[in-house]
């Protein structure tokens, strides 16, 4: 076994649609300069730096040197990861497993987008296949709607369940000034209304039945860091800690035709591995909060479900039974979610950050009433596999 | 000392890189795509351990970590196991939208199939409806060799 790992300190840009202001490794600077601060440390204690981003979106392919400066690894360990997506959780992770290896007390993790600066579809088709994938793709929306109507089809779920779904990710987003869509028409409006505009408005575009604009992520420039450190160290840096209790990642099949589209494998067995790992055995009770990595509404339903919080087509029941609101049993999402900022290389070491600080109870306006023990960050890879950590309060036994 | 900021206005630099790639297909994929392009037939590959059908082709079956080298013919026929109707336009699109992108299930096929779906009003296409691969006239040896699926 190794070190017991905690997260010390957490930070982040306002997150934007466009950010001309500052370049790529000014924004990176300005996120581990918060998560420096939120720890109270220096850069002089940070021992090794783990960053990642999406290549496609820069053109530019080795961040670990070109940011250095920003990052503040001049003659220190640094490695790029970069897993599309998951990037931001890859990242965290490979963090957790370089303090628990014991090789080092302190490493950064830092994830950053900026989206603003490429064809966001164009980049994100580089994910697909080449040959068998990209010469047919409907685009980068077209799979994930497939799979939302598959499940759709399945389970009777209607196009109002993915729009409560937003309705929430929305309504979060207003409690949290990082947030980039902050939609203030929203305030104040009864849930049941905010739902039928969605589904009505023809002014909210049908992109690919059934997911319209309100169904899905903006693109987004923003930066996130998160500072990782080892038992004995951790409780002398800050005095509020989250500790990783588990991480897992899973990837099936290269192509979309052979993985199963009634059950999203990956992160089902990703968050059976973690519950595990922690003892848990009832997700639903036991988990106090999560932090998601839902690039689209259907995902709050579909993978709910596989995830073990409730059973197969329960989804819609957990999002209207309230459950999943700010003051629900299970709060998904305090921060707004992805559907509400998507820096896609920041985005799941945000889910990390956001989940941490409401451990360490940090967490201002979007902070949960309850008492946070464990606390779920998920990341997301299109499509389709994932990255999951768990968070606790309590040191891991 | 921050005055400066309010004189400046931000200069964005347009970049220039056009990378023309040529990815190898290799002799599992190719011998496929020729059975597209000359007889018009889709082939798939079987595990000879958990015995699924591969379609496209993979030289190693992932679940089971042995190679596929078992060529199998499976139908030109499907059937639609979900689908989307794309409304948006992007220029790597195959088609102009409304295009219709979907899942079909091949006829003798483990897994499915990820390809457009035509020749029928965008509005009537169904979940479950038989298809029947629709192949280009001019045909090169690519996954565009089948046009679309189409009604039966
Ligand atoms: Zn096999």
């Amino acid at each position: 076994m190794g070190k017991k790992v905690a997260i010390v300190g957490f930070g982040q840009t306002y997150q934007r649609s466009s950010r001309r202001d500052v370049n790529g490794v000014e924004l990176i600077n300005e996120a581990v300069t918060a998560a420096l601060a939120d720890a109270d440390i220096t850069i002089k204690d940070i021992d090794a730096v783990v960053i990642g981003n999406m290549d496609h979106f820069e053109g530019i392919n080795y961040v670990d040197m070109w940011s250095v400066e920003g990052a503040g690894a001049v003659m220190k360990p640094i490695i790029k990861v970069t897993t599309g997506g998951t990037t931001g959780m890859t990242v965290a992770m490979s963090a957790y497993y370089h303090v628990a290896s014991g090789m080092f007390d302190r490493v950064l993790a830092i994830g950053w987008e900026k989206n603003s600066e490429s064809d966001t579809t164009g980049a994100i088709i580089t994910a697909f296949h080449p040959v068998w994938e990209r010469p047919n793709l409907g685009g980068a929306i077209a799979g994930l709607a497939v799979e939302a109507s598959k499940y759709m089809d399945n389970y009777g779920v209607t196009e109002r369940d993915g729009a409560r779904v937003a309705v929430r990710e929305r309504l979060h987003a207003l409690n949290n000034p990082y947030a980039h869509l902050h939609q203030e028409w929203m305030k104040g409006m009864e849930v049941d209304k905010l739902v039928e505009l969605l589904v009505t408005s023809e002014q909210n575009q049908m992109l690919a039945y059934p997911l319209r604009m309100s169904d899905m992520c903006p693109r987004t420039d923003g930066a996130a860091a998160v500072v990782f450190a080892s038992e004995g160290v951790a409780e002398k840096t800050a005095s509020k800690l989250a500790w990783v209790a588990a991480t897992a990642n899973r990837h099936d099949f290269v192509f979309l035709g052979d993985i199963d589209w009634d059950f999203n494998q990956t992160m089902g067995d990703a968050a059976k591995k973690v519950f595990a790992k922690a003892g848990i055995k009832d997700p639903l009770k036991e988990i106090d909060l999560c932090e998601l990595y839902l690039p689209y509404s259907y995902g709050g339903l579909k993978w709910m479900e596989n995830m073990g919080f409730c059973g197969p087509g329960e989804g819609p029941r957990l999002l209207w039974d309230k459950i999943t609101d700010m003051d629900g049993e299970l709060p998904v999402n305090p921060s707004g979610g992805v559907m509400s900022s998507n820096p896609i290389g920041a985005t799941a070491l945000l889910r990390v950050g956001e989940a941490a600080w409401q451990i360490m109870r940090k967490s201002g306006p979007r902070q949960v009433q309850k008492n946070v023990n464990y606390a779920l960050a998920t990341g997301f890879g299109g499509c389709s596999w994932a990255d999951v950590m768990l968070l606790s309060s309590k040191k891991p036994a | 000392m921050g005055d400066w900021k309010s004189e400046v206005k931000n200069i964005v630099y347009e970049g220039q890189i056009k990378v023309p790639y040529k990815w190898n297909v290799g002799e599992t994929g190719s011998r496929f795509f020729i059975g597209l392009r000359d007889k018009q037939e889709i082939w798939g590959v079987q595990c000879p351990q958990c015995k699924k059908v591969y379609v496209p082709p993979l030289k190693t079956c992932g679940t089971c970590f042995v190679n596929t080298d078992q060529w199998v013919k499976v139908a030109n026929t499907g059937t639609v196991e979900s689908f989307t109707v794309v409304n948006y336009s992007h220029g790597m699109q195959p088609a102009k939208p409304p295009l219709v992108y979907g899942l079909i299930k091949l006829d003798g096929a483990g897994g499915s199939f990820v390809h457009l779906i035509g020749g029928i009003d965008p509005a009537k296409v169904a979940m479950g409806m038989k298809v029947k691969a629709v192949f280009a006239d001019k045909r090169e040896g690519t996954i565009l060799d089948i046009k679309h699926f189409a009604p039966v």
